[in-house]
């Protein structure tokens, strides 16, 4: 099983009613596998913030629930986090947070457990498929004994690993009886005043308790070297140096202060071995305990096994040194909408302030469309700064990009704020009917839920009318020569205006593709004119010809419109 | 013994569904597996790895370098790109298509000449034009299975073994064409 696939498991086996989560990779395989037992309600929601809240509201009414989310989903729920640390729960409540060390699919390397010490949320964290299904369980006993929000921290490595797991029954917990209790539920100063009380005191006592927990477990062995470590690293500790000693924290916060203690005396040379930030060696350290951390360690990237060989054991583990190769970054798929698009932003010298999704590959050649890049909404608010900054003249060069999934997550909230202070700029909405970058999940605008039902869809247009734009456009993606004629009546336009440019991810399932592009033969002049948005399916032959790749092509018909000479035709597929 | 699998290849080459039907056919066979993939942004036709691992009792679920028993390479530049994985006496069995990276076509980078005779060289390698020989089966898509066929004579399952995890792993509307697949690998 996948770790994602094991966490779903553990939130059925634990009798997990209601579960609601924004796609994020590395935790998008959660929601889509608990959404295939009928007994959890679950949910898209537009984003994280939304998504906690909605499993507050069931934890509140006495069910157990989820909420998952990658690490930079926690940032947008922590709102609503930071405040249920203090209410608590009534049926139990585990948050699910992904963190991505070595940024497979990420725009930082944050570390969780940082923002859970912050907000006083203990944090479990498995080393394996079997794990991530058994501290999810753990999680809701946990969270519903001591009164708080659990989170369970899993990584890149540890969602996207699978390993056999042992399944049980679900167990169907009584729901909670709901009483009104506002000193837990209603957080205003004067009963959160109470809370934060209780907050210290629960710490307190997960701390000591902690000690006591089967996951927090101490593996003597040859005592001369012991490491303390958690999750992934700890499989990395157990291949290099498997006759060492270890104490493998299940809970990473708090901190098992007497089980490491007592630990730290019995080893000689003590090393913590914990990806990113020193969360572990800093508070260890506090308490007067030696020992080898990050002076040896980075807080980058992912660890290794050869890291511990090389760093500790002083081996040399490569047999032979890596080639040196052309690199090769992921690229917009063949007949992907966003690349006709950029081509003509591309044309006309247009800068796109950008946001989180595929097409944030606007961004590197040959595009270079996309100037900024910061998170999840953030393109529509960056170009309104800059308008406000240097005036609307500065952008009647620059567009925003979103998608439609981002738009709808927290893209709106900005486009509310350009209507409202009277901005000028123009936003595109890449909308291609679907979350593309994290395998293809509905959002409000597709019309489908996470469990497969057709509902009413948002319908982006009227959104942006209902807000008072005048001039919103929707233009087919695919048709070049109309979008940059709108894109470059808008930008000119003294008014926020909206373009929606329509046509589905190529990768859509029941896509059809009735066309093929085919190079003309003896009619290509050789000029790249139709290799400059970097679809893959184009090569160039040694004689400077064009070669369409038939079993990549989708006959999208971009290259075929950039060709002056007629030398590429769309045929029939 | 742990035994160390990678699965490398451009993103869209199914390397997800050749190491699903790998780790089958050793849990299949009792082995403790573990299984790395890469999800994302990173498989919009980006450089793609999957490393399989199997024995007793499996820790970490990433290969490492110079740990490699067996290297599967769906694409030549991604063979060269992983060869350093490779234990001393590691297998690796490379698909001979080229697909140029995006820094190729832009003509940032060259993509290099000679890369199978170079590896030669320094490992055992067995080459096939796998896309070739996909066609003649008349289903292109099914050249990763091929490579898989050849992988598979390295590895101690039996034929019955294999065609077993491939039927149960596959779209059932793929079953056929695709046993096929994988028999031009392993009976060459």
């Amino acid at each position: 099983m996948l770790g994602n696939e094991a966490i779903a498991r553990g939130a059925y086996e634990a009798g997990v009613k209601v579960s609601a989560a924004y796609p994020g990779t590395p935790s998008t395989e959660i929601s889509e596998n608990i959404a295939l037992y009928d007994e959890i309600y679950a949910e898209w929601s537009p984003n994280e913030k939304v998504a906690t809240e909605v499993a507050i509201g069931a934890c509140i009414s006495g069910v157990r629930a989820m909420a998952s989310m990658k690490h930079v989903g926690v940032n947008v729920a922590s709102d609503p986090l930071y405040t249920i640390s203090y209410g608590g729960v009534n049926g139990g409540l585990v948050l699910v947070a992904a963190d991505d060390p070595g940024l497979y699919s990420s725009q930082n390397e944050q570390d969780t457990r940082c923002v859970a010490r912050a907000a006083m949320v203990p944090v479990l964290e498995p080393s394996d498929s079997q794990e991530a299904k058994d501290f999810v369980k753990f999680g809701y006993e946990l969270s519903e004994k001591y009164d708080t929000p659990v989170i369970v921290r899993t990584t890149t490595r540890l969602a996207h690993s699978q390993g056999t797991v042992t399944l049980e029954e679900r167990i169907e917990p009584e729901d909670k009886p709901y009483e009104r209790n506002s000193g837990k539920f209603v957080m205003m100063p004067g009963n959160a005043i109470g809370r934060h009380v209780y907050v210290e005191q629960r710490l307190k006592a997960m701390t000591e308790d902690g000690s006591g927990f089967a996951i927090n477990q101490a593996e003597y062995k040859d005592t001369s070297i012991g490491f303390i470590t958690s999750g992934i690293p700890y499989q990395y500790v157990k291949e290099a140096c498997p006759n060492a000693s270890v104490l493998k924290l299940g809970m990473v916060h708090p901190l098992p202060r007497k089980l490491i203690e007592e630990f730290a005396s019995k080893v000689e040379k003590l090393y913590i071995f914990e990806e990113l930030e020193p969360v572990i060696e800093e508070q260890v350290k506090s308490w007067g305990i030696q020992a080898v951390g990050k002076e040896i360690f980075t807080v980058q990237g992912e660890y290794s096994a050869n890291m511990i060989r090389e760093k500790i054991l002083n081996e040399k583990v490569c047999v032979k040194e890596a080639a040196k190769v052309p690199a090769r970054p992921p690229i917009l798929c063949p007949g992907c909408p966003h690349r006709s698009v950029y081509t003509v932003l591309k044309k006309l010298g247009i800068h796109a302030a950008g946001d989180i999704g595929c097409y944030t590959l606007g961004a590197v050649p040959p595009l270079n469309v996309i100037d900024t890049t910061i998170c999840m909404g953030a393109s529509i608010s960056t170009l309104h700064g800059m308008e406000k900054a240097k005036g609307k003249e500065y952008i009647k060069h620059w567009v925003a990009v979103i998608g439609d999934s981002t738009f709808m997550h927290t893209g709106v909230n900005s486009l509310m704020n350009m209507v409202y202070n009277q901005a000028t700029g123009t936003v595109i909405i890449l909308d291609n009917s679907t979350t593309g970058m994290t395998g293809h999940q509905d959002h409000a605008a597709t019309g489908k839920t996470l469990k497969g039902e057709t509902v009413p869809a948002i319908n982006i247009y009227q959104l942006c009318k209902a807000m008072g734009i005048e001039h919103v456009v929707e233009v087919d993606a695919f048709d070049i020569q109309k979008v940059e004629e709108i894109v470059k009546e808008e930008v000119a336009r003294d008014a926020v205006s909206v373009i929606i440019a329509k046509s589905p991810c190529v990768l859509l399932k029941g896509n059809v593709f009735p066309y093929k592009c085919k190079p003309v033969e003896d009619a290509c002049k050789k000029c790249g004119m139709c290799l400059k948005p970097g679809c893959p399916a184009l090569t160039k032959k040694p004689d400077g010809t064009i070669a369409i790749d038939d079993t990549m092509c989708n006959g999208c018909g971009l290259c075929e419109q950039l060709c002056k000479l007629g030398a590429i035709e769309r045929v029939k597929a | 013994m742990t035994k160390n699998i990678m699965i490398v290849g451009v993103g869209g080459q199914g390397t997800l569904l050749t190491s699903r039907i790998l780790g089958g056919i050793m849990l299949d066979a009792g082995y403790d597996v573990k299984l790395s993939e890469v999800h994302g942004m990173a498989q919009r036709g980006g450089s793609v790895v999957t490393f399989v691992r199997y024995g007793e009792k499996v820790a970490e679920p990433i290969v490492e370098e110079g740990q490699a028993d067996v290297l599967i390479a769906f694409e030549k530049l991604e063979a060269l790109r992983y060869a350093h994985f490779l234990k001393k006496d590691g297998v690796l069995v490379v698909n001979e298509q080229k697909i140029e990276p995006i820094t190729v076509v832009t003509g940032a980078c060259e993509y290099p000449e000679g890369i199978v005779e170079g590896l030669e060289k320094d490992h055992t390698v067995y080459k096939i034009d796998a896309m070739e020989e996909a066609k003649k089966l008349g289903n292109s898509k099914v050249f990763n299975i091929i490579v898989l066929g050849i992988a598979a004579r390295h590895m101690d399952f039996s034929k019955e073994a294999w065609l077993t995890v491939i039927e149960k792993t596959v779209p059932p509307k793929t079953v056929e064409i695709n046993k096929k697949a994988f028999l031009t690998g392993y009976e060459g």
